[in-house]
């Protein structure tokens, strides 16, 4: 049913976890349809790339795996944050080989999340410019 | 690695004794049971003892047995055999909305063809009301179709009460019997059953083969046209080895069958009050007592079925989930759905069925396994992350 990649991304997931004092916060998914992933992200404010990144996912297989993968795919890469908004659901589920058709839609998800830690980190350091 | 596996509801492991009676069907006993000659006679012989055994367990005459391609076959064959002979007599048909889809999509195609189906609720335990199937029967109803026990939540439905309802009213009645055939007494003369679906794969039988009582004087249209065989009902050169496999699984199961519920039940409860008792924010789903001896089916909150079966295969164990992920629709389970758990629960339900192999230290080996799994998940969700657990 999955790709080897999938597999060990599954089990043994990498960067785990939620990072205390996180510059952006995204969440992609809902319970009812049984994926929920949330993704932190440490910006460094100079040069604007991500320094840091953790997930927790509610999931199957494939929600793990590709929560795991995003996470791999910007970690230690010094992506800037436009580089890292290129990244989308279809290329992290390449980078794991591929995922079942049926799960290309639901579980395919963190990329969104990534994103959605981009955006919420873009959106408060606005509103902090504003509030100056 | 031994494999342990705990999935009996989907399917069971044939029995050596059954395979040992269907082979020579396949090769020195080939014939065609409508043949006159010796190999035909000799098939058909084979036929209708395997048919007296089936009818057996269940206390119907072997006249009133046919043999179908499986519980799928059977509940088609049923409810639209029904529902096209009866058609001048109404168009109205009940069942419940716990059904297996062998029984859901039939009528959702009847109901495209002109007919009317109420799919009656279920209670928090997954228990069919008969006065609700009282209060649904119209002039028009023809046919109630309730199954004898859930295969998610193993709840055992009213079968005697609804089938007293339904001869009083002059209705027929089929029940989806795969998941109690074999498995707990049924008699079709006190449950006021007219027809019955069973399938042999269920009770350590071959797959490909079932069955379908129908009581004599019923009114049906057949499944299958073509030949003669199965009394006109369903055409097709019978199935001669299946057939036999089927009947050898049946006089097992029947011979087995106190001792086994015996067995079954202690194993069952322990699981369920151990894992209730070892994890928090579990829930057992269905039925505490009106439960299939073999079922155990539990909600684990925050966590996901498809990973939990994923973690547990690779330590060797087979088991189910009725989370969006293991279906092919991407919706939580309908049957978990009908009974009100809500869908976030219903995707972290996790299915164990036991069966013959099944012994106490794989229980135990169960229950040391399946709170590190999910304390694993748990960790990684971020549910329970918002909720502060652990």
């Amino acid at each position: 049913m999955y790709s080897e990649r999938v597999m060990d991304h599954f089990f043994q997931p990498r960067n785990v976890g939620e990072i205390e004092d996180a510059d952006g916060v995204g969440v992609a998914g809902n319970p009812i349809c049984g994926d929920v992933m949330r993704i932190t992200i440490k910006v460094d404010h100079e040069g604007e790339t991500i320094k840091d990144i953790k997930f927790k996912t509610f999931g199957c297989g494939a929600a793990i795996a590709t929560s795991s993968m995003v996470t791999e795919m910007v970690k230690g890469k010094d992506l800037t944050l436009e580089e890292a908004m290129k990244i989308t659901n279809k290329t992290v589920a390449e980078a794991l080989d591929g995922l079942p058709p049926i799960k290309m839609h639901c579980s395919n998800l963190a990329a969104d999340a990534l994103h959605a830690a981009i955006e919420d980190y873009l959106k408060k350091k606005k509103q902090q410019r504003t509030s100056k | 690695m031994k494999r342990i596996y705990l999935d009996h509801a989907a399917t069971t492991p044939m029995r050596y004794e059954v395979l040992e009676a269907m082979l020579p069907y396949f090769r020195e006993k080939f014939g065609n049971a409508s043949t006159v000659y010796f190999y035909g006679q000799e098939a058909k012989g084979a036929i209708n003892a395997a048919r007296a055994k089936v009818a057996s367990v269940i206390n119907a005459a072997s006249s009133e047995i046919v043999f179908t391609s499986g519980g799928t076959e059977s509940d088609n064959f049923a409810i639209s055999g029904v529902a096209w002979a009866n058609q001048k007599r109404g168009n109205h048909i009940i069942t419940s909305s716990i059904e297996h889809h062998a029984v859901l999509n039939i009528c959702k195609f009847l109901e495209k063809r002109g007919f009317e189906v109420t799919y009656l609720p279920v209670d928090s335990q997954g228990l069919v009301s008969p006065e609700d199937v009282k209060r649904s029967i119209r002039e028009e109803t023809v046919l109630i179709s309730i199954m004898h026990a859930n295969n998610e939540v193993g709840t055992i439905e009213p079968i005697e009460e609804i089938g007293e309802i339904a001869k009083e009213r002059g209705v027929y009645f089929h029940t989806d019997s795969v998941q109690t055939f074999g498995h707990i007494p049924i008699d079709v003369a006190k449950l006021n059953v007219d027809l019955l679906s069973a399938s042999a794969h269920k009770l350590y039988g071959p797959k490909g083969v079932g069955a379908l009582y129908i009581r004599n004087g019923v009114k049906i249209v057949p499944f299958l046209y073509g030949g003669d065989q199965e009394n006109k009902r369903r055409a097709s050169t019978e199935n001669v080895a299946g057939i036999v496999g089927f009947g050898k699984a049946a006089q097992l199961a029947l011979n087995e069958m106190e001792d086994e519920i015996k067995r079954l039940i202690p194993l069952r409860d322990r699981l369920i009050k151990e894992i209730l008792e070892k994890i928090n924010y579990t829930r057992l789903n269905g039925h505490p007592t009106k439960r299939l001896p073999g079922n155990v089916n539990i909600s684990v909150e925050f966590v996901e079925g498809e990973s939990m079966l994923l973690q547990l295969d690779i330590k060797g164990f087979c088991a189910s989930s009725g989370s969006a992920c293991t279906s092919s629709i991407l919706e939580p389970s309908h049957v978990l759905t009908a009974m009100g758990i809500p869908a976030e629960v219903a995707h972290g339900s996790l299915r164990l069925t036991l069966g013959r192999d099944n012994t106490t230290e794989d229980i135990d080996y169960f229950l040391e396994v399946l709170p590190g799994i999910v304390e694993r998940l748990r960790a990684m969700s971020p549910l329970s992350f918002q909720k502060g657990i652990p």
